[in-house]
């Protein structure tokens, strides 16, 4: 398997254990992630915000890369999979629209064509029949009796109009992932929703409560570590968490992994190749469990 | 025969709510509300819901199927069907009356904030006032709001913080923002700026899933937001962080995450900054932060160009 890969800037940024631990996952599983280091920024709904036609153009520009190479498109985010994926729905669905925007990228000497490239989440193509055979075949540490709470992103799965993924308000492409690499997945209520990340700066009280009442269904649901495709999930569970008043409350803390960190550990990566020292919350309890088997 | 398990609430019999099953064969082609009408008619009198139309265009039959907000006469009962049962609740953030109805209080004095009637430039010409097809684009998907609360009451920050306007207000709003006859855009934008308004939305697209309609909220939040930056109401966290969003894309092709959270606070925010110093220290003693000289992506000078032939 060969693909497009757009890293997105917060795992070349504040995450950067995501960009470790996704090529560790990828050379483990054998799959060929080429870089797309001239994409911009997804603009994270952001840009959107000021301007849409912006935003569109940016991420045609994106996906026209991809479709010059002649690859599908993965990200290791759930929001810029989102977002990439709007910009395609909104070009796609309006001939005109997208004859203005292939002006606007025409002098860089890019052609958005639409429908070549898929733009697909890492998890979208580890959840399906090969790339579960996939994990099946290359695992090398079952991670036994260790029980993972998944935490999709919201744009992973909403609007589920934009997002073939997986059932919006049921998903399972998470756990089928987590139960073929040997851990028991949870299922808890707030697996599908929204960490607050957008508002952690213009109303933390409500972001922080977000994160807070999610991270505690899933601690009172067992489990021993979350695990999100978004590392905008993670800053706010993971970065935030020691100031999340609702665990302080409890005294409660639980380590949050990347989906690609969970990966490379079942396909033998040590957590110190992984960069989960990095973390803010410790992660040493994961080892603990998995050294137990 | 499928199982229709239903939360049962009256206060004046007995203080918490709780489940009651009914069993009930579904009639090929019948909706959710039919099954309750039915359920209602023959097995038990007493169940209380709001409904009228029976074809989604009053907004009253609204409750939670199988967990999130749904128009009980627009879904089939059949595809609801999980393991053979449909769970019915009330719709979420609004007080349970009775039963399956709620109190819309609340709902109704947020969309009453939002001013939601026209405010004319002028007095009323002798004849109609004409829009263009292109201007009324603009507030086509948002009039087409029934005002079922579905939005509402799936909403996440509603979830958390009873203050927020809440989608379905908002996209009243934007019905009046993007008015073409309508006077008062910037003070429209102002007032929706401010705490609790468009930019304490989370993007969580909860409100987009349910709406049974094209008026999708979250949309047209982000609609008010670029007239808010476009007329200039840059003076909050939100804007500020948009703003300082798009520049550091356009300097350099990808985020900056040094400078966001500073300029988003604001250089004279003390009290935004120093709440910014916990995290900040955490993540520098874990060696978590972005690299200081932030760089830019490959060929960022083909986004340049883009940004200014965007004029932006
Ligand atoms: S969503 Fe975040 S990580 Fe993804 S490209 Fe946009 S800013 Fe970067
Ligand atoms: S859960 Fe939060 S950070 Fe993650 S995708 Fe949703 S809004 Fe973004
Ligand atoms: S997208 Fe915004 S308004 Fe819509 S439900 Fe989510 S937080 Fe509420
Ligand atoms: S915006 Fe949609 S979901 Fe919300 S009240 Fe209107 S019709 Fe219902
Ligand atoms: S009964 Fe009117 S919308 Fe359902």
């Amino acid at each position: 398997m060969k693909f497009a890969l757009f890293t997105g800037c917060v795992a070349k940024g504040a995450t950067r254990e995501l960009m470790v631990s996704t090529k560790k996952a990828a050379e483990g599983l054998g799959i060929e992630f080429i870089e797309m280091k001239s994409a911009a920024c997804c603009g994270a709904g952001v840009i959107s915000e000021q301007s849409p036609l912006l935003a569109d153009a940016l991420n045609a520009r994106t996906v026209a890369i991809a479709e010059a190479q002649g690859l599908d498109l993965v990200t290791i985010c759930s929001t810029c999979q989102g977002n990439l994926k709007k910009s395609e729905c909104n070009i796609d669905s309006d001939p005109e629209y997208k004859e203005q925007i292939n002006h606007i990228l025409s002098e860089g000497g890019h052609q958005y064509l639409g429908g070549k490239s898929r733009i697909k989440h890492f998890a979208n193509i580890l959840a399906t029949d090969e790339g579960m055979a996939l994990l099946k075949e290359k695992i090398k540490r079952p991670l036994k009796g260790l029980k993972v709470a998944a935490f999709y992103g919201c744009y992973v799965l909403r609007p589920s109009g934009l997002s073939d993924f997986d059932d919006p308000d049921d998903p399972h492409g998470m756990e089928d992932i987590f139960a073929a690499l040997g851990a028991e997945p949870i299922y808890y209520p707030s697996r599908v929703k929204c960490c607050g990340f957008p508002i952690i700066m213009m109303n933390k009280t409500a972001s922080q409560d977000m994160s807070g009442n999610a991270l505690l269904d899933a601690i009172e649901s067992g489990a021993d570590c979350v695990v999100t495709g978004c590392p905008l999930c993670h800053l706010s569970l993971d970065s935030y968490q020691p100031e999340i008043e609702k665990l302080k409350k409890k005294g409660h803390s639980i380590p949050i992994l990347h989906l690609s960190q969970l990966v490379a550990l079942a396909l033998g990566y040590t957590p110190k190749e992984l960069d989960m020292d990095h973390h803010i919350v410790s992660t040493l309890k994961i080892e603990e469990i998995l050294a137990r088997g | 025969m499928a199982t229709f398990k239903i939360k049962r609430y009256n206060p004046e019999k007995q203080a918490e709510p709780y489940y009651e099953e009914f069993q009930y064969d579904i009639p090929a082609g019948s909706t959710v509300l039919d099954c309750m009408n039915e359920i209602k008619w023959n097995l038990d009198g007493s169940l209380t819901f709001r409904m009228s139309c029976r074809s989604a265009i009053c907004g009253s039959c609204a409750v939670k199927v199988n967990g999130h907000a749904t128009l009980a006469c627009q879904k089939q009962a059949e595809t609801m069907l999980k393991d053979d049962t449909i769970v019915l609740e009330p719709l979420g953030n609004m007080k349970p009356l009775k039963d399956l109805a709620v109190d819309f209080t609340p709902f109704w004095d947020k969309v009453n904030k939002v001013t939601p009637y026209l405010q004319p430039r002028s007095a009323p010409p002798a004849k109609e006032r004409r829009q263009s097809p292109a201007e009324f684009k603009l507030i086509d998907d948002t009039s087409t709001c029934i005002m079922c609360g579905s939005c509402y009451s799936d909403c996440n920050v509603l979830e958390v913080d009873d203050n927020f306007l809440g989608p379905a207000a908002l996209a009243k709003a934007q019905r009046f923002v993007g008015d073409s006859r309508d006077s008062k855009t910037l003070e429209r934008v102002k007032q929706l700026s401010e705490y609790g308004g468009i930019w304490d939305c989370t993007h969580c697209g909860e409100c987009v899933e349910r709406c049974p309609k094209p008026a999708e909220p979250f949309y047209r939040i982000k609609e008010i937001m670029a007239v808010a930056l476009e007329q200039g109401v840059h003076d909050n966290v939100g804007a500020r962080h948009a703003i300082s969003f798009v520049n550091s894309v356009k300097h350099s092709g990808s985020l900056n995450e040094n400078k966001l959270p500073v300029e988003s606070m604001g250089f004279f925010n003390i009290k935004g900054l120093l709440e910014l110093v916990p995290v900040g220290l955490r993540m520098l003693l874990k060696r978590k932060v972005p690299p200081i000289l932030h760089k830019s992506i490959e060929n960022v000078q083909d986004v340049r160009r883009i940004f200014r032939k965007l004029n932006q």
